[in-house]
């Protein structure tokens, strides 16, 4: 048994506890939400009553998911430089999201993101491709949280065996079932407040401890952790990650690209923009998620510096060979140290809030997963429009227990996956398939149905087959199947190629159409997504 | 969302907003703000993933105590994306929000059923 384990069984009870408060007041949250869910404007986008601030902090809480909280902490504690590079795409992202999609997002749509693409296009082929592709994102995304839960309980708890990994996994997708069946959207934000609210908190208190220790000399602190990870100044600097071989390299580049793209195709945080009433509130939600998101790894780079110096690489491999518990074990560290009251309670604390984390981020992927299966393709293909408000929101709720099943099932079977790769994925595929039509949508009139169903299909088929041909599946000891070898791709993440795909076949599918764009549709998605005029 | 079918010949009211000189100053106005800092911030990004990758020795020229140009250079990208935010937020109060509120409560004015559904 490692330390962490030992400590894990004396603080368990502790950390049980706190998480079962924060389960009992979100799930109170849920049911009052639920008693205010009156229409279908309510389940999906929280009757478009928050303001930016709150919409903000949900935002966040949606984006800062457990692999960015207890993963990027971890890779800076093992990788040094190379763990930060991550947070700044993922950071950087944001400005794609403020410059050119929230606010006409809002703007145009109502409560999808199908909204948007098929707004001046044929319904019905536009929002099938745009539902598939939201779907399929949604469950890369989930398939990570929830594979990251079951391991993740495991090493915070102490508890060993494939039981415990995959009751966790089952009691997590039941609550995040609950959570949107019941509370919809208001429920889903207002979880997703609570748990940003609790992570800065705790994030914020382990900086301050962390910083305290070398007199809030950061130079002193990245002196020691150097010193401590016993590779010298070359943890300060690129390469310990990637820099090995040209194709890591080009991997890398290929992740960043993914990463700085992904964001504004991502279709959990596209639908919050819906929950504010203006796009001016949109506006102000995505300036206060960049201060929060980006406070936020600003404070991981202390904790991953802090946990290097004071923990050390070794205990931490030993604890997780992916330094995923680099974060809790500093909490117990900063707390007192193993074996100590302080210890066992900061650490209980900081696990109960990867926990929460875990559970909000699940809940808002699975939200907006049943509300584009409720909303695009029961209501709008299946139903051609014709399903009563009533009929649709009762499917998305119908959809939300069929995702959360499929999730589950999904994450017993997927549980040797690499999480973050699934994570690199999903915004991936995001960047390639959402993002080019969207962009394409809003800024270019000539764009017509061909258009956005070609460069949705292409971006999805291209990044998820190249993924399918890389070493994430087969060909290394870490892959899918370990025992097989059929990848011809060398990069691990498709981004460098199946970006540019997505954008070339928009641009081909548009020009080689018979059918021409609806010149007065799109006269009124550009009036409208620029003054909000006739917006829901 | 479903708006009545329009015939081809008579432009739509939104039609004629949108070929309007006051919208067409306003698509000018965005357009020529977001589309060039777009492009800009996406290469400084891509700049620096590039040297992160490719310029290990440029990146590792320590600077004071033990911060390195890596470390510098990351910071900065957190520097300008908040600088950005705030830049965007000023000029779409001053330059994008005015315009577009008065062509929105003309155009209610003109017609009410344009005011949403």
């Amino acid at each position: 048994m490692n330390i962490l384990a030992t400590a894990a069984t004396e603080h368990r009870g502790l950390t049980i506890t706190l998480f079962g408060i924060f389960v009992l007041a979100t799930l109170g949250i849920t049911i009052w939400a639920g008693s205010q869910t009156k229409d279908a404007a309510d389940f999906y986008a929280g009757g478009r009553g928050f303001t930016g601030f709150q919409n903000g902090l949900a935002i966040s809480g949606d984006y800062m998911s457990a692999a960015s909280f207890l993963g990027i902490a971890g890779a800076i504690a093992l990788f040094g430089y190379d763990g930060f590079l991550y947070s700044i795409g993922f950071l950087v992202a944001w400005l794609v999201a403020l410059l050119l999609v929230a606010e006409p997002l809002r703007n145009s749509g109502r409560y999808t993101m199908a909204d948007v693409l098929a707004f001046r296009m044929r319904q019905r082929p536009v929002r099938t491709a745009a539902g598939i592709s939201t779907i399929v994102v949604s469950i890369f995304y989930l398939l990570a949280q929830m594979v990251g839960a079951g391991s993740l309980v495991a090493l915070l708890l102490g508890v060993s065996g494939e039981g415990a990994k995959r009751w966790t996994i089952v009691a997590v997708g039941a609550l995040m079932v609950i959570y949107v069946a019941i509370g919809g959207m208001k429920g889903t934000t207002w979880v997703q407040i609570v748990k940003a609210v609790l992570l800065i908190a705790g994030t914020a208190l382990m900086t301050v401890l962390v910083l305290a220790k070398y007199n809030f000399n950061v130079s002193a602190l990245l002196g020691a952790a150097a010193d401590a990870s016993g590779k010298g100044t070359a943890f300060l600097e690129p390469g310990l990650k990637y820099g090995a071989t040209e194709t890591s390299k080009l991997d890398f580049l290929s992740l960043g690209l993914a990463l700085v793209l992904g964001t504004a195709g991502l279709p959990h945080i596209l639908v919050r923009f819906y929950t504010v009433p203006t796009a001016k509130a949109a506006r102000k939600s995505v300036l206060w998620a960049i201060g929060i998101i980006g406070g936020f790894y600003l404070m991981t780079l202390a904790l991953g510096f802090g946990a290097a110096a004071l923990v050390g690489p070794k205990t931490i491999k030993a604890s997780n060979p992916a330094g995923n518990t680099a974060a809790p074990l500093l909490a117990e560290y900063l707390g007192g140290g193993a074996g100590t009251t302080g210890g066992a309670i900061l650490l209980a604390v900081i696990s109960a809030v990867a926990f929460a984390t875990i559970l909000a981020v699940v809940a808002g992927l699975t939200l907006a997963s049943s509300a584009s299966f409720a909303h695009d393709l029961y209501a709008n293909v299946i139903r051609r429009g014709k399903a009563s408000e009533k009929e649709e929101v009762r499917s998305a709720k119908l959809a939300a227990i069929g995702i959360g099943a499929v999730a589950i099932v999904l994450s017993l079977f997927a549980e040797k996956l690499n999480t973050a790769a699934l994570v690199a994925l999903a915004f991936a595929v995001a960047a390639s398939a959402n993002l080019p039509t969207l962009l394409y949508s809003l800024f270019w009139k000539r764009f017509n149905t061909a258009g956005a169903v070609s460069s949705v299909y292409a971006g999805l088929i291209s990044s998820v087959t190249l993924v399918f041909f890389s070493t994430v599946v087969s060909g290394t000891e870490k892959s899918l199947f370990p025992h097989a070898d059929f990848h011809w791709f060398p990069l691990e993440n498709p981004g460098l190629v199946s970006i540019p795909i997505g954008f070339l076949a928009g641009w081909l599918g548009t020009l080689l159409a018979k059918d021409k764009a609806d010149p007065a549709k799109a006269a009124e998605l550009e009036v409208r997504s620029l003054t909000g005029l006739g917006a829901h | 969302m479903d708006s009545p079918p329009t015939a081809d010949s008579t432009p739509t009211e939104v039609q004629l907003i949108e070929e309007s000189a006051e919208f067409a100053a306003l698509r000018k106005t965005f357009r020529g703000f977001v589309f060039p800092v777009t492009a800009g911030f996406l290469l400084w990004y891509l700049l620096y993933v590039l040297l992160s990758s490719y310029a290990p020795a440029f990146m590792g020229i320590k600077l004071f105590g033990h911060i390195n140009m890596a470390l510098l250079l990351g910071l900065l990208q957190f520097a300008s994306t908040f600088a950005i935010a705030a830049w965007y937020a000023r000029f779409a109060d001053r330059r994008l929000d005015p315009p577009a509120t008065a062509i929105r409560e003309r155009a209610i004015v003109i017609n009410p059923r344009g005011a949403g559904e």
